[in-house]
């Protein structure tokens, strides 16, 4: 047999990873082939030096303890249980039967159990964002470009703060619907990480915002110049923190209007 | 998923948390974005655990690992997908190499990472998995999800390549 079909069952001769008829067939042929047998050689010096220079890497203790504090985050009460399922249908559904509707956002904020459904809706939402084609119906950077695009299709005008000289630039914005109403999704990055921004009118300027983290995400939700806001991101709850303050403060200071 | 499941999880996936880290340290080249996408990869695994059918659990878990890696590649850095193992195109200069003052065990372990970073993306998660994780080819050509002939053929045009940008001969002395 000549050496260029040989060339790949070399490398699985040296593995032991060839059936017997081929062990047979490359050991015929490397008795005969001096350039095969010292391929093989290099070849088998090449793995002792990958093998034993480069060894699994250790888990940071940070990624560890993230893990495991969302494999216990999955773990629901056996009663409302509710099944991940990110589909708006089935959130809408899982939301009709559980909250039986007609509760007001506004009124509730302060409620746990409404706020965590709540919370698990703007994590698939984020979610939902992330995995499929849809995370922007209007992309631009430009705030003055993506403000005018929400015009007509809510029932209120979002504020669209710029916050990239602060690190956050604005990646655009769509539509999404949360809690039973249409809300703007506002896109912004921080290095890789993406945040959606959720606002809507409504909830209680003086409260103080919430931090929610669950599988993994952190949300920070408050109300700030008549606006609910949801910021959702897997990234860390620290700047995540910085970012819904810089939200806040947009909105306090600059109240919705055209 | 009730406690007992999610402590069964916890349980046989846990344990292979650096595998699936030290897969994505390779394939991403950076260690903030494998932690991040080790975490998605746990909690999509934690989601289709009902999927898990027995079996071995890295192969398992290093498939969602993979899968998040590519996922991950394709939406942040578009540019690296490199489909052809081009050697004119990927072959990098190898550095002019003294015996005596660099073939040092510390230089063998620089210009390693560096050639095996340098292998393109397909090429290099097979190495890994192979000679750094000691996965079979059968394991292998599950996780990556290619033919264990096609696992064969590239982890060999893949230790040719090495061999080629690393002065072997020479460090085995040390």
């Amino acid at each position: 047999m000549s050496c260029e079909p040989l060339s790949d069952k070399l490398t699985g001769y040296l593995d032991g990873e060839l059936d017997p008829r081929s062990i047979g067939e490359v050991e015929a042929h490397l008795r005969q082939c001096v350039p095969c047998a010292t391929r093989l050689e290099r070849e088998r010096r090449l793995r002792l030096a990958v093998q034993s220079q480069l060894k699994p890497m250790e888990a940071p203790d940070q990624l560890r303890k993230s893990v495991r504090a969302a494999i216990r985050a999955e773990v629901k009460p056996a009663p409302g249980r509710r099944v991940w399922i990110p589909t708006w249908a089935a959130t809408a559904a899982a939301l009709v039967l559980g909250l039986a509707g007609g509760w007001q956002l506004a009124t509730l904020r302060g409620s746990r159990s409404v706020g965590s459904e709540l919370a698990t809706e703007v994590i698939a939402g984020h979610v939902r964002s992330l995995q499929g084609q849809h995370l922007t119906d209007i992309g631009s950077s430009e705030h003055h470009t993506v403000k005018p695009w929400f015009a007509g299709k809510l029932d209120f005008s979002p504020p669209v703060p710029d916050f990239s000289t602060q690190g956050f630039p604005l990646t655009g914005g769509r539509l999404d619907y949360l809690g039973e109403r249409q809300v703007a999704a506002l896109v912004y990055r921080r290095r890789q990480h993406v945040i959606n921004l959720f606002v809507w009118p409504g909830g209680d300027s003086a409260a103080a915002p919430s931090t929610i983290s669950r599988r993994g995400y952190q949300i920070v939700h408050g109300a700030a110049g008549g606006m609910a806001y949801w910021a959702v991101s897997d990234l860390n709850a620290t700047e995540l923190a910085q970012f819904a303050q810089l939200t806040a403060a947009e909105l306090s200071g600059k109240p919705s209007g055209p | 998923m009730d406690a007992a499941t999610a402590a069964r999880f916890e349980k046989t996936a846990l344990p292979h948390l650096d595998a699936a880290y030290t897969l994505a340290r390779h394939l991403l080249r950076n260690e903030h974005d494998a932690e991040d996408v080790v975490q998605d990869a746990f909690l999509r695994a934690i989601r289709h655990f009902d999927g898990y059918r027995g079996g071995d659990m890295r192969a398992w878990l290093l498939t969602i690992v993979r899968h998040t890696c590519y996922s991950w590649l394709r939406r942040h850095r578009p540019e690296s997908q490199a489909t052809e193992f081009d050697d004119e195109v990927h072959d990098i200069p190898t550095a002019a190499t003294d015996p005596e003052s660099e073939m040092l065990r510390g230089a063998l372990r620089d210009a390693l990472d560096q050639a095996i970073a340098n292998l393109p993306l397909e090429f290099r998660e097979i190495v890994i998995l192979r000679d750094v994780q000691g996965l079979s080819y059968a394991e292998i050509a599950e996780v990556a999800g290619i033919p264990v002939g096609t696992v064969m053929s590239r982890l060999s045009r893949a230790r040719q390549r090495l061999q080629r940008v690393l002065p072997i001969e020479d460090y085995r002395r040390n």
